[in-house]
């Protein structure tokens, strides 16, 4: 029994590994491609990836990517692909700064009222699409990325001078938060760290314990490995679909509030766009785990983190884009790879282990 | 052809070792053995899917290697499958020549072909019909032909009679006793011994993955056999003394069920289906797959609503309550198809042990889960169960389906059921694990349960219920008092030739025929 266990996790780690190993392969092939060193570009990755400053930007960059990536695994593991987290955060982000900024009370009911506004806003865009494929069979892909542009187009018309936002120079944004909203920060050298990281560990931790530990959370996977055993079981197929797309919508309600609550204090026309796509492929690398995504998190703040120290030394910045682009292709293609190995091999270590029971005890049939 | 010494080492409780089988042309070769015992296998090797660890292969006195199913194909060797492998919106003669465009072409010379070889062997066989509108022995015949077509001199039949009715077996029999007569020989996998000792030249009785007798049918009976296939005496699934009490347990009355078909055409699956099933009685459907019995456990079980009539299970009436509501009452449930409504395969078994019970102790404390007592729980079930397991954290996909099967039924009679829907739960079982299946219903129903079973084994239809009905297009038809009436007599009713009341005669004419034209009429 040990063996097996210890296998699940060497597995469970191989598949990373193998995909960031392939990954470092292809993008040194493409990096000689274009006549530079690939070794030299990495130790400057490392180099700058690990001084203090850097440490600080890739954990505070990695928060709102962690969000992101919770959100997408929660539809993920129930064997629904959320695309629409990014205008999810998006519309959430904004309705919470209006509210916000709309209120002048004191930092412990100002900051939750921002927070649950942002996440009620979130799981009921989510939730319309979780509707109208329970309703209607539509497609939650196709629903979630069109609420996407849906999303931009109702910033886009509210984002304007006498709707709900105010002029700033050349930019638009909703009127600034008070300084109560403002979230704190942990004291660190050479820069503080964002205080929206104890919520990213808490909101991970409620993840793990609400999936794992819970009837809702079992009911939820169960649907995600067999939608028809599930049905057997008794779960609500339909309404798990709903529920987990509404919560799905409110993990993605607090991606834009590290942002929004600690450094913006308003959502204007330069908003961070596009963090909802970077979850899927974090959730990806990090398989849905709460501490794999976690890691997947971090490696993509220190690639995007390293990468403009690239440009420096004369390589092109896009390699990033495309390391990041081959790491998730390799990490789609590695886990799969691993996942039939891993049980052609459970299956074969069950039939070996029985088969020397049945010969033990033939062997103390006989001789009895 | 000979095989000598064929092992293989394979994933799963049973592998083939030392396997030697001498097939003699133009016979009908019987490969008999439990389920599980590693015919499959077998075959599979032989037919060059699997490629066997040691051992050798002589066709004719040349020794061969396949490595895939067209290198034996190119040696004369065909296969049908159990499941028949078939596009159902395509005409017979589209399968037939699917793949095999480079034979007679795809034209008038093809379906001439298929002519020639329909009527040479008495298939009767027409090229122009769809095959979604063909019924089971019709595509069996169809699978058969397509392998006489890519001119096949051997024939491997996987189980052909485990979709098929009595009557439909004689004619499948004399189809292969026409292909023999011609010259050609077929292997014919069976577990069902009747069957064996009527059609086969030659018998070899295949056990715990080796070959352990070859015997002639002329010299053995189905008893001696079956002693073979099992190193020990067969199980029978015959009930004692009656416990049927007069508390009703189930009644379901008037059902109807509609479903949309992908067209969107609604097409009645269930009318008028009336029975009530008492405290300690098991009630058997019979009926060919595809009748309304999956659907009618659905509905049961609330996976599907129904559009008339009422459900009551012990005075409650739960027509339109939620699955989870239904098996929190008291229903258990061991599907028809277990990798897909019983099991998690990928999720160790303790997870597969919460299914479907997630919200019953042990496995629940208030809202959170008890992961310490399911596990425990699982021990218990796996040890009294006699699951084969070297532990509770393997995934259900790696246990034979004899040992899933045993786990799912643990954990349904671990809810203590008032009612327990038993979908053929000794199909793809083996032998051990079937009679202990068989007593653990038994034993239950005498403590009061009520079983409503379901199965394509009318052996085991017939040696276990207290009661009988039969379905046929949706309609529960015909009834049986299993202790008199014979498995041909339910199969004439089971195709729809018999209905009402079915009374045993001694001479063969089977069940009181009643005219069935109006009722024909009606449902078509």
């Amino acid at each position: 029994m040990k063996k097996i266990d210890k296998n699940k996790l060497i597995l469970g780690i191989a598949a990373p590994v193998l995909a960031i190993v392939a990954a470092l392969a292809i993008t040194s092939v493409i990096i000689l491609a274009t006549g530079k060193d690939p070794i030299h570009a990495y130790l400057v990755m490392a180099d700058f990836g690990s001084k203090s400053d850097s440490q600080v930007w890739i954990i505070n960059k990695a928060v709102p990517y962690y969000l992101s990536a919770l959100a997408v695994a929660i539809g993920f593991r129930m064997n629904l692909f959320n695309i629409g987290v990014d205008g999810q955060y998006r519309i959430a982000a904004f309705f919470a700064a209006v509210v916000g900024g709309a209120l002048t009370l004191p930092g412990f009911l100002q900051i939750p009222i921002i927070i649950i506004v942002a996440m009620l806003v979130g799981s009921v865009w989510a939730g319309i699409a979780g509707l109208l494929k329970t309703t209607r069979g539509v497609s939650e892909v196709i629903t979630t990325i069109m609420l996407n542009a849906i999303a931009a187009a109702v910033i886009g018309y509210f984002l304007q001078d006498g709707r709900l936002a105010v002029k700033d120079g050349n930019l638009f944004h909703t009127p600034n938060l008070p300084a109560s909203s403002h979230f704190f920060t942990i004291p660190t050298q050479p820069a503080p760290l964002d205080g929206f990281l104890v919520i990213a560990v808490v909101v991970g931790f409620v993840y793990w314990f609400v999936l794992n530990r819970t009837r809702f959370g079992f009911d939820l996977r169960t649907v995600g490995q067999s939608e028809s055993a599930a049905e057997a079981g008794g779960v609500s197929v339909q309404r798990m679909i709903v529920t987990s797309m509404l919560l799905s919508g409110a993990a993605a309600g607090l991606i834009g509030m590290p942002t929004l609550l600690g450094s913006s204090y308003n959502y204007g026309t330069d908003f961070p766009i596009g963090i909802g796509f970077t979850g899927i492929a974090i959730a990806l690398l990090g398989r849905n785990h709460p501490l794999g995504m976690a890691a997947a998190a971090l490696l993509w703040g220190f690639l995007e983190r390293t990468g403009t120290q690239l440009e420096f030394e004369d390589y092109q910045q896009e390699i990033v884009g495309v390391m990041q682009g081959v790491i998730v292709l390799c990490v789609v293609v590695a886990y799969e790879l691993v996942r039939r190995y891993g049980l052609r091999l459970q299956q074969r270590q069950v039939g070996a282990e029985l088969a020397a029971q049945a010969r033990k005890t033939e062997k103390a049939e006989v001789s009895s | 052809m000979e095989l000598r010494g064929i092992t293989k080492r394979f994933p799963g409780v049973v592998a083939n070792h030392d396997i030697d089988i001498t097939i003699h042309r133009g016979t009908v070769h019987a490969l008999v053995g439990e389920n599980g015992a590693g015919k499959s296998t077998l075959m599979k090797i032989l037919y060059g899917m699997q490629k066997p660890d040691e051992g050798t292969i002589r066709i004719d006195g040349d020794q061969v290697s396949f490595h895939s199913p067209a290198d034996a194909i190119a040696r004369g060797i065909g296969m049908v499958h159990q499941h028949f492998m078939l596009a159902d919106n395509l005409t017979v003669l589209e399968n037939v020549v699917l793949g095999g465009e480079k034979l007679h072409g795809i034209g008038a010379k093809a379906r001439a072909e298929i002519l020639k070889i329909s009527d040479r062997y008495g298939l009767g066989v027409r090229p122009d019909v769809l095959v979604e509108d063909l019924g089971v022995a019709d595509r069996q015949r169809v699978e058969i032909l397509k392998v006489l077509y890519r001119g096949a001199r051997t024939l491997i039949l996987d189980e052909p009679t485990a979709v098929l009715v009595p009557q439909e077996v004689d004619a499948l029999f004399d189809n292969l006793r026409e292909l023999k007569a011609e010259g050609l020989t077929v292997i014919f996998i069976s577990h069902k011994l009747g069957e064996v000792l009527s059609v086969a030249d030659d018998i070899t009785v295949i056990r715990r993955g080796t070959t352990v007798a070859s015997v002639v049918p002329g010299e053995t009976t189905p008893k001696q056999l079956a002693e073979l296939m099992v190193g020990s005496e067969l199980p029978s699934p015959q009930t004692r003394e009656s416990t049927v009490t007069d508390v009703k347990m189930l009644q379901v009355e008037g059902l109807r069920l509609t479903t949309a078909d992908a067209e969107g055409v609604e097409r009645t699956v269930l009318e008028d289906v009336s029975l009530t099933i008492h405290k300690g009685e098991v009630l058997g459907i019979a009926g060919v797959e595809g009748n309304g019995q999956a659907e009618l456990v659905e509905a049961i079980m609330g996976m599907r609503d129904p559009d008339g009539g009422t459900i009551t299970l012990d005075g409650i009436d739960i027509s339109h309550l939620p699955t989870r509501t239904r098996r929190e009452d008291g229903i258990g449930y061991i599907p028809e198809d277990r990798h897909r409504h019983g099991l998690l395969l990928e999720a160790p078994l303790w997870e597969n042990r919460i299914l479907g019970h997630v919200t019953q102790k042990p496995n629940a404390k208030g809202r959170l889960l008890d992961l310490k007592a399911a596990r425990a729980d699982t021990e218990r079930i796996v040890a009294e169960y006699d699951v084969r397991t070297p532990g509770i954290e393997v995934t259900a996909a790696s246990l034979s389906g004899g040992n899933q099967q045993k786990l799912i039924f643990g954990r349904e009679m671990s809810h203590h059921p008032k009612l327990l829907i038993a979908a053929h739960p000794t199909r793809g079982v083996d032998v051990g694990a079937q009679a202990q299946i068989w007593d653990q219903i038994r034993t239950a129903r005498h403590e009061g349960l009520a079983v409503l079973l379901i199965s394509a084994d009318l052996d085991e239809l017939i040696g276990l219920s207290d009661g009988l009905r039969v379905m046929y297009r949706g309609r529960l038809v015909a009834d049986a008092d299993p202790a008199t009436i014979t498995p041909e007599e339910l199969g004439s009713a089971m195709t729809g030739a018999a209905s009402g009341h079915l009374t045993h005669s001694d001479n063969d004419s089977a069940a009181e025929q009643e005219p069935r034209s109006s009722q024909e009429g009606e449902s078509e």
